[in-house]
């Protein structure tokens, strides 16, 4: 297994050989597989998720309906996981004062980029993916994020079809904001669960 | 077929080191934890590596504690397996 995700020349010119052999043979046209990445990426923000998580803060209810069937609430709120070939099943998770949640693929880097876009290198290194299975409260710490010895901390591996996203603990001193102000709030790593907000 | 567990059942997870690609983490491997609920259902990613069609089974969700994937710590994992992972667990073997 490769932890090297960041330009190893040798992948890529594994990846533009298979490329062209697909081209070569017909199987994909010229230049497709760019456009489907493009396609794929388009729209992809951590703005998307956190529109969910105030929505979340919000709206009780939506809240319930994001935790119970997360695929249909996001589509209230006109996000989808079917920017690729298949509807991704999205997996969402909200931090409590007993509960804390943080996300991670250790095989691989799965990873909600239609709520996030693309992910950060840390989440691809080799040694977030090892290392936060074994000890997270360690690992978040290194992050600056020190949680109460009563918080219980939940680790979810991406380790098959389903991408996961983490609703933060909403600030307190926020009751007189909007909805927007309060998107304006959250983080990419609140939304992985390596912050709060 | 239908599936074969259900939220809150006791399974015990391979002990298989198989030669090719798994979606079975090692660090989870031989340890017993509980189902929380069904992930769908999706061709084995073991078999669609090798280029086999892939039977479509049941995935899971299962929640471990560290004690009993590492032998120690407080936390909790939940890994998301498919159901040829699983073997139902006696739950008095265990209480994850």
């Amino acid at each position: 297994m490769s932890g090297d995700h960041h330009g190893s020349s040798a992948i890529s010119e594994q990846v533009r050989h298979v490329e062209a052999l697909l081209e070569a043979r017909g199987l994909v046209d010229e230049g497709e597989l760019d456009r489907r990445i493009d396609e794929f990426l388009a729209g992809g923000s951590p703005a998307n998720g956190a529109r969910i998580a105030a929505r979340a803060w919000v709206d009780p209810a939506f809240r319930d309906r994001l935790l119970a069937d997360a695929n249909a609430a996001i589509r209230e709120l006109g996000l989808s996981m079917s920017g690729g070939l298949q509807e991704q099943r999205l997996k969402v998770v909200a931090n409590t004062a007993d509960e804390h949640n943080v996300v991670v693929c250790t095989l691989c880097s799965c990873y909600p980029i239609a709520l996030l876009g693309p992910s950060p290198s840390w989440y691809k290194s080799e040694a977030y993916r090892s290392r936060v299975v074994r000890d997270p409260r360690g690992v978040l710490e290194e992050f600056g994020l020190e949680l109460p010895p009563t918080t219980r901390i939940s680790v979810w591996d991406a380790s098959a079809e389903s991408r996961y996203m983490v609703v933060p603990r909403r600030p307190e001193g926020t009751d007189g904001l909007s909805e927007e102000e309060l998107a304006g709030l959250v983080t990419r790593k609140g939304l992985i669960g390596t912050a709060a907000v | 077929m239908p599936d074969r567990f259900a939220p809150g059942d006791a399974v015990r997870t391979s002990t298989a080191d198989p030669a090719w690609h798994t979606r079975l983490p090692r660090y989870a491997r031989g340890a017993i934890g509980r189902v929380v609920e069904l992930a769908g259902h999706h061709p084995l990613a073991d078999d669609r590596a090798r280029g086999l069609p892939g039977t479509t089974q049941a995935v899971y969700h299962v929640r471990f504690t560290a004690a009993d994937l590492f032998g120690d710590g407080d936390h909790a994992v939940t890994v998301e397996l498919w159901e040829d992972y699983l073997e139902p667990a006696d739950p008095q073997g265990g209480t994850p």
